[in-house]
């Protein structure tokens, strides 16, 4: 069943590369949210059930709406009026969309051998959260301030300045 | 049923931080140098996950789980300055943003 790990770290590594090599953001978006869903195949096979899942739902499914959302507010000017139909065509989203059917294959493998994590030892998520909540309970208390000093700073960092602040 | 060695793990999480350096080297698109740090906490992350699979122990998850939540609000504030220096200097440039240099 290593085969799975590496057929995932393959993908995860093109993917990759495509991310820092693309001229336009959203396709790098794009790929980068498939390298992301290979690391979460990854993370799977590695027997860490409970962090795939939270890859795909914090990673895939907040960070990246944040960044797509910065990109829809920039709305780079007439130079992008073209970009829809261009975003639209085939030649955009095939390379992702190949990516993703291969980890899409991978998934239903694991699932057609039981849905059971493949290879290594899995770690249960009442497991990581006996540990989260027993000796790591400090630093939840302080990833909690972190995130709220980050929401703070955000939404001052954010707002539109008028007069004296900006 | 085997398992994969560790040393296959930390090769490919050093992988992706290499292509997520040089990302962050070689592109002057703010949004793009976002996206290349993420890929290099990404596979800092991938590096505790697997090291954490090896001994069978959750210590690594739990190191993922403080580096999601360092990754969501770095990104939070990242993205809300590159909002202010797109107002203030109409371009994505990180080199537009020089005035602090001595």
């Amino acid at each position: 069943m290593n085969a799975l790990f590496y057929l995932a770290s393959a993908v995860a590594v093109i993917a990759t590369l495509l991310v820092i090599s693309r001229s336009h953001p959203v396709h790098a978006l794009l790929y980068f949210v498939v390298s992301l869903f290979a690391v979460a195949v990854m993370f799977f096979t590695l027997g860490a059930p409970f962090v795939a899942a939270l890859e795909v739902v914090v990673y895939a499914g907040a960070i990246i709406v944040l960044f797509v959302f910065v990109v829809m507010l920039l709305n780079l000017g007439p130079a992008t009026a073209g970009e829809r139909a261009r975003i639209l065509s085939p030649r955009t989203w095939t390379g992702p969309a190949i990516l993703a059917a291969i980890l899409a294959v991978e998934l239903a493998v694991i699932f057609a051998r039981g849905g059971g994590a493949v290879g290594a030892v899995a770690v249960p998520p009442k497991q990581v959260g006996l540990a989260l909540f027993g000796p790591y309970l400090l630093g939840v208390e302080m990833a909690s301030m972190l995130l709220l000093a980050g929401l703070v700073g955000a939404y001052h960092l954010g707002r539109r300045g008028k007069g004296g602040e900006s | 049923m085997t398992t994969v060695p560790v040393s296959h793990v930390l090769f490919v999480a050093a992988i992706l931080f290499s292509l997520g350096v040089v990302g962050l080297l070689v592109r002057r698109n703010v949004i793009f140098m976002l996206v290349a740090i993420e890929v290099m906490l990404n596979a800092t992350g991938l590096a505790f996950v697997g090291a954490g699979s090896r001994w069978g122990q959750p210590d690594g998850q739990v190191m993922f789980l403080f580096i999601l939540a360092m990754a969501a609000a770095e990104v939070s504030v990242g993205l809300a300055l590159v909002l202010q220096l797109y107002e203030r200097r109409k371009s994505l440039d990180s080199d537009r943003a020089d005035t602090l240099k001595g």
